[in-house]
Order: C-alpha cells, then sequence, then structure tokens
C-alpha cells in the first residue's frame, strides 16, 4: 500500500488548512475547546440510589483428569472458580511453584505441603511448558 | 445460576492468544454479554466492539474484576455507611444521603483501565487473568470530592496517606483485605472523587455499588469499589496490596528483561497512553483503491490526547488523523481518519502522543506482572 497525500485525503487537506470534510461518522465531530477536568455541576437535579439486592452466578466447573486433580479440587475451588487458572498460558514449573506458593503464603491459602505439591505437579502437566 | 466456562453452553469468543477460547455469558446481574475470564470472583472482560460506539463505555458492558470472592449481593442505601476514621479531628460516619445530597455534586470523564490489561499479549507470556484489551472503560463519573469529605472530617497534622477499603473480603479471614493507599497530596487534590453514578446511574453492584473511588489518570487498582472506609493514615501504609502488590519496575514504560535481577519495584501508578482501531478488525478485507474510513479511540493516560497517528509502513511515516469531542483529559476521545489501500497486505498501526508529549512505544514492554501494557497497536488488514 501507497501512503501519499492522495491515499490519505486528510494529509493533503491539512496541509491545504481546509476543513476537513470527511467526517461520516456522526459520533464524531471536530473538536470543541477542551472541557475543564472536574466540573462542579450546578443547579444538579436530585440523584436517588436505590437498594440492590442480586444473585451472583456460580461455578460447577472442576480441574479436569479425575483422581490427578483430586488435590487442586479439593483446596483451590473454595476461593476461586478454575476457569482463570485453565485460561493461563503454559508456564515453567518453577511459575507454577512461585504461583501457588503465592496463594499459601500471601493469600493464606490453608494448604499443606503435600498438598502444595499435588498442585504443583498438576499444574506443572497440565498447563506446563519448558 | 451456574456459569462455568465452556459448559455454560452459549456464545463462545476466541482471543488472539492461546488458549483462546473463553465464554461470552450474559450471566451476571446489570451485565450485557461479558467475556468470561473467571466467574468468582468475577473477572468479566468488555468486548472489544463496544469500544466502536463512541467514547461512553455502556454501564451494562463496562468490565468487571475483584479480588476477593466475598462479595455482598445486597446493599440497602438505608443502611450503608461510609467510614473516616484515623488521623482526622472528628471520625464520620456518614450516609449515602448525606453524601449525595449535602456535598458539592461533580462530574468527570475517566478511563478506568486495569494494571494488567491485555496482558495476554505479553511476551513471553506471563501468568495472570489473561486480559485482551477489554479490561478498560470510559465513564461520565458522578460524585462529590474526596477532599471535601476528608475537609468534614477534618485531617490533623501529620497525616500522610489516606487509605481506602470496600466491602469485599477474602475468604480465608487471614487473608489480605484488599485496600489500597494515595498519598494525602493526591487524595486532597480536588480531581480524586468518590463516585455514586456512573454515566448518569447508579453503579453496577459489580462496578462498586453504592460509591467507588475514581482516582482519574491512576489505573484501576486505585479505583476501590463497594468502598465503605477512609483511613487517614500517620504512617506509610504497610498492607499487602500497596507495599507488596502491583509493583512495577522502576524503569520508563516499566520495562525490563525477563529474569532481570538487581531492579527497584515500585507502586504502578499513572497510566500510559493508548490508541485502538475500533471499527475495522484484524483480517477484515478492504476494497482496494477506495476511501476507507477508519476510526478508534485513544487515551493520554494521566493528560488528554495530544494527536493520534496512522502508518501503513511499519512506522516509517505517520499521518494524522481528527480527533472527535473532547470529553476532557482523562476521557478516551474518538479519532478517524480515511485512507485508500492499494491492493494487498495492509498493517494498519495507530499511534497516541499525550499532551505530556509522551508517545505509544513500537515495541510492547515487558514485565513479571503484564502491567502498563501500550505499544502500538497493528490491525492486519488485506485490500483487495
Amino acid at each position: 500500500m501507497q501512503i501519499n497525500g492522495a491515499a490519505l485525503g486528510f494529509a493533503v487537506a491539512a496541509i491545504a488548512g481546509l476543513t476537513l470534510a470527511f467526517i461520516g461518522h456522526p459520533a464524531v465531530q471536530l473538536p470543541p475547546p477542551p472541557a475543564p477536568a472536574a466540573v462542579a455541576s450546578s443547579g444538579a437535579t436530585a440523584f436517588v440510589l436505590k437498594s440492590v439486592s442480586v444473585d451472583l452466578p456460580t461455578s460447577t466447573e472442576v480441574f479436569p483428569g479425575g483422581a490427578t486433580a483430586e488435590t487442586i479440587n479439593a483446596n483451590c475451588l473454595s476461593c476461586h472458580s478454575a476457569g482463570m487458572v485453565l485460561t493461563q498460558p503454559n508456564l515453567p514449573k518453577a511459575a507454577w511453584h512461585g504461583i501457588v506458593d503465592k496463594m499459601i503464603h500471601a493469600y493464606k491459602a490453608p494448604v499443606d505441603d503435600g498438598e502444595m505439591t499435588a498442585i504443583v505437579d498438576y499444574l506443572a502437566t497440565t498447563k506446563g511448558s519448558k | 445460576m451456574v456459569v462455568s466456562g465452556s459448559a455454560w453452553g452459549q456464545a463462545a469468543v476466541d482471543l488472539p492468544f492461546a488458549p483462546s477460547e473463553r465464554a461470552l455469558t450474559k450471566g451476571f446481574p446489570q451485565k450485557g454479554p461479558m467475556i468470561l475470564q473467571r466467574t468468582r470472583p468475577p473477572l468479566l472482560e468488555t468486548p472489544f466492539e463496544v469500544f466502536d460506539r463512541g467514547v461512553f463505555t455502556h454501564n451494562d458492558s463496562f468490565y468487571v474484576r475483584w479480588h476477593w470472592a466475598v462479595i455482598p449481593t445486597e446493599i440497602d442505601v438505608g443502611t450503608f455507611r461510609l467510614s473516616v476514621r484515623g488521623h482526622v479531628d472528628k471520625e464520620l460516619s456518614l450516609t449515602l444521603k448525606e453524601i449525595v445530597d449535602g456535598l458539592p455534586r461533580v462530574e468527570l470523564a475517566a478511563v478506568n483501565q486495569c494494571s494488567g490489561n491485555s496482558r495476554g499479549f505479553t511476551e513471553p507470556r506471563v501468568p495472570g487473568a489473561q486480559w485482551a484489551n477489554g479490561a478498560m472503560g470510559n465513564a461520565k463519573w458522578m460524585g462529590v470530592r474526596l477532599k471535601d469529605v476528608l475537609d468534614r472530617a477534618g485531617v490533623k497534622a501529620g497525616a500522610t496517606a489516606v487509605r481506602f477499603a470496600g466491602l469485599d473480603d477474602p475468604v480465608v479471614p487471614e487473608a489480605p483485605k484488599f485496600m489500597k493507599s494515595l498519598a494525602l497530596d493526591h487524595a486532597s487534590d480536588g480531581e480524586v472523587m468518590i463516585a455514586y453514578a456512573m454515566n448518569g446511574e447508579q453503579l453496577p453492584l459489580l462496578n462498586g455499588f453504592p460509591l467507588r473511588l475514581v482516582v482519574p489518570g491512576w489505573y484501576s487498582t486505585y479505583w476501590v469499589k463497594m468502598l465503605a472506609r477512609i483511613e487517614v493514615l500517620a504512617a506509610p501504609d504497610e498492607n499487602f496490596w500497596t507495599r507488596n502488590a502491583y509493583l512495577i519496575p522502576d524503569t520508563p514504560g516499566a520495562d525490563m528483561k525477563p529474569g532481570q535481577t538487581g531492579l527497584t519495584m515500585v507502586p504502578i501508578t499513572r497510566m500510559v497512553p493508548r490508541s485502538f482501531v475500533t471499527n475495522l478488525k484484524d483480517g477484515a478485507t478492504l476494497k482496494a483503491g477506495t476511501k476507507t474510513l477508519v476510526r478508534g479511540i485513544a487515551f493520554g493516560g494521566d493528560t488528554g490526547v495530544k494527536s493520534v497517528e496512522l502508518s501503513v509502513d511499519g512506522g516509517k511515516s505517520w499521518l494524522p488523523t481528527v480527533l472527535g469531542r473532547d470529553e476532557g483529559k482523562y476521557s478516551f476521545r474518538q479519532w478517524q481518519a480515511e485512507v485508500t489501500p492499494s491492493a494487498g497486505d495492509v498493517a494498519l498501526m495507530v499511534r497516541c502522543t499525550n499532551d505530556g508529549g509522551l508517545v505509544q512505544p513500537m515495541a510492547n514492554n515487558w514485565n513479571p506482572s503484564g502491567f502498563m501494557h501500550n505499544g502500538i497497536e497493528t490491525v492486519h488488514l488485506k485490500a483487495a
């Protein structure tokens, strides 16, 4: 593709100092003067907040793999669903170890050493890389 | 309701990195179709085509990100209180009515962007939510100045920081409650807001109803949702989320080499400029020799958009675009231009320069958390 003034109508227009005439999208207009960053609303109408009650969805997804996933399913799903783990890129085992270690020591997941090994092994097998 | 990945059995979307498949879910309250990154605690990404609809991101499409899974699902506006305590003359327990009716109302358009927006594009890959470009949104926030609330409490001499906490809690009580702090000067700058509305409506619960901190120009980690507690501190904030999380290397663009050591890690703060094409998807075919409208959005980060430019020669030359209406320096700004492609492959690059003169870099940065991604975006098209 060539780039030149003829290929890009606005470049010619800008050089010539002409009004740019190719605005076709209604949501875009030529810029008015900048708005101040924060604007105090004067004479504002009353704003009424209403109480809210919602249901948040739950997930039944489990880590696949049957018996090999038993430890990760038993220990990890109480705090978070599986989805984000299963969409992680493949990572080296050391990276998975670091992540599980953060879950235990920074985020206080109640996981003992033997369980940690099983969880790291599962992740390194399922989502591992060199 | 149960929402669980592909088992949800509805529309799926493919993100441009592996693993690519995500469910497009309609299962979350007050939300339309969202890209499901995690059900609990919710991580919901805005489908990118939403950003072509204008500079304001509709509330039902606005992305969602929670750290901890204990999230109140019922908020009674009559009993909710915002407490202000710590190093103040007078502790406060404010009702929503006192906040909405009793303090001056301000409005501000501002981009809210996750620190890890676009993390999925980071190479080499890094762990964390594998967002594409939809962990961002722009809204017209309405609320009160944090300064006015602090003034009402009376900040004592010696105060240095202000810490914010919401109603959300970790499942494990010993885990660190999500809290973030701002320096007192920043908190009192008259721009930081406590918002009770976005885009003219009360906040969706998942975006922080009833109150959310708005920290213009700063990454979303500071925009505490369901804000219920403000503490004025007389000593540095030592809590995990301020001191140990959301850290970046203290280098230009938060860029480093994988494995590089000896760097100082500091809290992430101000956003950097970004720009996107919104009306043409990667892989689209254009008509060669025919004028084609290209448009998109840009934002300057912690200041306004000075210019948005296009390149079709790999960044050797750049051509101007026309900017749309200015909604304020912290807002998305639309841009558009016309191109007439010659037959063949077209790599359309877009870059933003902000009012501070900061330009998007050609190459993406790298850091172990995938924060502050802002390299120049390229849309690959064909003209025939």
